[in-house]
C-alpha cells in the first residue's frame, strides 16, 4: 500500500529529478545539505508549489489535480515556523486546522472534539486560553502540531520541525512523531542527523536536487555517503553519531 | 462572541440617536418629525445625513482596516496603505484645478484606475503576492503625493484653499440618494467580507497556512483587496482621506476582543461606525459654530485612547 509516489519529479528550483514511493505509515527524514531540495520537495508532497515537472501522486491522483480542501482533510502540512502578528488563542489556532472541513461559519461539537483530543495528544490543553504569541519555541510547535492533527490527516508533513527546540524537546517531539508514525505517513525534514537515526524508518538524503541515499537509518547514513554529501567526517558511536568537519 | 456583537451593536445605536440631536443650535425632535421649520430643516437635512455618512463611513474604513492588516500580515497597514485612496485624493485635485464641480466623480475615476493598475501589477500569472500588493500601492501613494504637490504648486489662491480643506477630509451633508448608494455597497460588500471570516483567520496566519487547509489564497486576496478598494474609494470620494480611523479601530478592538475575524469583522463595522460618528459630532459642537476637521479629531480623540489601552493591557498580559 502506498501514498505519495513521485516519478521522475522536478521543480524550477531546489529540485532536479526524484523517484520514490511512500507507505502509508512510518516516519520517513529528508536530509540533506542547504539548497539541496528538501523544503521544494516538502512543499510539493504539500500542493504548495506547482505547476512541478514529472509526477506526483497521492492516493492514486496527482496532487496537483486534488481539489484542496479533500487533500487537506487527508495530508498536512506544518511549516518551519509560524510567525505570528495577531493575538490569536492557542485554542483558536488549533481549530483552524478544521478548516478543511467547515461548512459554515461557526464550530461544531465534533470540530472542538477534534480539537480536545489534538491538544491531549500533544500535551497543550493546559495553555488552551494563551496568546500564541506568548509560548516558548516547544510550545508553539506542539500547537502547530495539535492544528494539523485536527485535519484528521492520513500524512503528516513537517518542515524541520524540531530546529528552533532545545535538546529535550527535540528528543520528545520525535518520540511523538515516532508514535504518530505507528498508524500514519509521516515525513519530516531535518538538519539533525542523529534524529533521522535514532527515530525513522526510512531516511531519504538530497544532494542537488537529486536523491543521494534512500533506505534504513543504517544503509543510508553511512561515513561514506555522509562524507560525500555532506563534506564530514562522521564516526557512530553507541548509535550516535559524531562529526568532524 | 454574540455578547461582543451585541454589545457594539447597542453602542453604535446609541450614538446614532443622541448624535443628531447635538449641535451649535438647539433642536426639537418633536418639532423636526412633525416638520416645523427650521428643526425640520437642521434635524433632515443637516445632521442625520452627516450623521449617516460618518456612520457608513467609519464602518468602511474600520473594516478595510482590518481586512488589510490580516491580508498584508502587517499591523500598521491602514485602508490608505493600498494606493486607492491617493488615486482618489488626485482626481479631486485634478478636479479642482480645472475647476469642475464634481469633484466626487472624478476621485472615484482616481481610485478606480489606481486598483486596476495596482491589482495588473500584483496579479503574475496565475498568483497574486501580497508582498507586490503592498509595494505597488506604496508606490502609488507617493506618485500620487508627488502629483498633487505639483499641481497644488500650479493652483491659485484660492483653489489652492480647496485643494486643503479636501485633503483634510471632513463630512458634509449628502443628498439621500447618494446615501442610499453609499448604504447599498458598502453593506454589500462588509457582508461578502465577513462570509468569508473564517478563512480570513487562516490568511492572517500565513499563505501557506491557510493553502495546505484547503483555501483558496489568491482568490481570497483578491477579492479581499477590490472589496476593501471599493469600499475605501467610495468613502475617500465622498469625505476626503480621513485618517486614522481604519488603523486604529482594527487595533483597539484586536486588543478587546481578540483576532477571531468573526468577532473582529462585525465589532469593526458597528464600533467603526460609532467612534467616526462620535468624533463628527465633537468637532460640530466643541468650539462651534466653528468646525474642526474630523481627521484632526479622530486623532486627537483616538490617539490617547488608543496608548491608554495599550500601555493598561501591556501590564496585564505581558506581551
Amino acid at each position: 500500500m502506498t501514498s505519495f509516489i513521485a516519478g521522475q519529479l522536478g521543480f524550477t528550483y531546489g529540485l532536479h529529478e526524484a523517484s520514490f514511493e511512500f507507505p502509508q505509515s512510518g516516519l520517513i527524514t529528508i536530509a540533506g545539505p542547504n539548497g539541496a531540495g528538501k523544503s521544494t520537495l516538502l512543499g510539493i508532497l504539500a500542493g504548495l508549489r506547482s505547476p512541478y515537472r514529472g509526477s506526483c501522486t497521492f492516493a492514486g491522483r496527482e496532487v496537483a489535480q486534488w481539489p484542496k480542501r479533500e487533500f487537506a482533510r487527508r495530508a498536512a502540512f506544518l511549516p518551519q515556523s509560524v510567525r505570528m502578528e495577531f493575538p490569536f488563542t492557542v485554542e483558536e489556532v488549533v481549530l483552524m486546522g478544521r478548516t478543511p472541513y467547515a461548512s459554515g461559519w461557526f464550530q461544531t461539537a465534533e470540530d472542538r472534539s477534534a480539537a480536545e483530543e489534538a491538544m491531549t495528544t500533544t500535551d497543550t490543553l493546559a495553555f488552551r486560553g494563551r496568546d500564541f504569541r506568548t509560548l516558548s519555541g516547544g510550545e508553539a510547535q506542539r500547537v502547530i502540531l495539535a492544528s494539523a492533527l485536527t485535519q484528521r490527516p492520513e500524512a503528516l508533513l513537517l518542515d524541520e520541525p524540531a530546529t528552533h527546540l532545545d535538546l529535550r524537546h527535540q528528543l520528545s517531539l520525535y518520540r511523538l512523531l515516532g508514535e504518530l508514525a505507528k498508524s500514519l505517513l509521516v515525513v519530516a525534514v531535518t538538519h539533525d542527523l542523529n534524529l533521522a537515526l535514532r527515530f525513522s524508518n526510512r531516511v531519504m538524503v538530497l544532494e542537488d536536487g537529486r536523491i543521494a541515499g534512500d533506505g534504513t537509518p543504517e544503509e543510508v547514513l553511512t561515513a561514506a555517503l555522509i562524507a560525500r554529501v555532506f563534506g564530514v567526517q562522521a564516526t557512530l558511536h553507541g548509535g550516535w553519531m559524531s562529526y568532524e568537519g | 462572541m454574540k455578547g461582543s456583537v451585541l454589545l457594539s451593536a447597542a453602542v453604535l445605536v446609541t450614538v446614532v440617536i443622541i448624535a443628531p440631536l447635538l449641535g451649535s443650535s438647539h433642536i426639537e425632535l418633536g418639532r423636526a418629525f412633525a416638520g416645523i421649520s427650521p428643526d425640520h430643516e437642521i434635524f433632515f437635512y443637516a445632521r442625520l445625513p452627516r450623521v449617516i455618512l460618518a456612520l457608513l463611513g467609519g464602518a468602511a474604513l474600520s473594516v478595510t482596516g482590518v481586512l488589510f492588516q490580516c491580508m498584508l500580515r502587517d499591523p500598521l497597514a491602514e485602508p490608505y496603505t493600498l494606493g486607492v485612496s491617493s488615486g482618489a485624493s488626485v482626481g479631486a485635485v485634478i478636479a479642482i484645478c480645472l475647476g469642475w464641480r464634481a469633484t466626487g466623480v472624478a476621485s472615484l475615476v482616481g481610485a478606480a484606475l489606481v486598483l486596476l493598475i495596482v491589482l495588473g501589477m500584483a496579479v503574475e500569472g496565475r498568483r497574486l503576492s501580497s508582498f507586490t500588493l503592498l509595494l505597488t500601492g506604496v508606490t502609488m501613494n507617493s506618485m500620487a503625493f508627488a502629483v498633487i504637490l505639483f499641481l497644488h504648486n500650479l493652483a491659485s489662491f484660492s483653489q489652492s484653499f480647496a485643494i486643503s480643506r479636501w485633503l483634510m477630509g471632513g463630512l458634509d451633508a449628502v443628498e439621500y440618494p447618494t446615501l442610499a448608494g453609499l448604504a447599498l455597497v458598502v453593506v454589500a460588500a462588509s457582508a461578502l467580507v465577513m462570509a468569508y471570516a473564517p478563512q480570513w483567520n487562516l490568511l492572517a496566519v500565513g499563505d501557506d497556512w491557510a493553502a495546505s487547509r484547503g483555501v483558496s489564497t489568491v482568490r481570497l486576496t483578491a477579492m479581499g483587496y477590490i472589496a476593501g478598494s471599493v469600499l475605501t474609494g467610495l468613502v475617500t470620494s465622498l469625505t476626503g482621506p480621513i485618517g486614522f480611523v481604519g488603523l486604529i479601530v482594527p487595533h483597539a478592538l484586536r486588543l478587546k476582543f481578540g483576532a477571531d475575524h468573526r468577532v473582529l469583522l462585525p465589532c469593526a463595522f458597528l464600533l467603526g461606525g460609532a467612534f467616526l460618528v462620535a468624533c463628527d459630532t465633537l468637532s460640530r459642537t466643541v468650539i462651534a459654530p466653528t468646525e474642526i476637521p474630523v481627521g484632526v479629531l479622530t486623532a486627537l480623540c483616538g490617539g490617547p485612547f488608543f496608548l491608554w489601552l495599550l500601555k493598561s493591557r501591556r501590564r496585564s498580559l505581558w506581551l
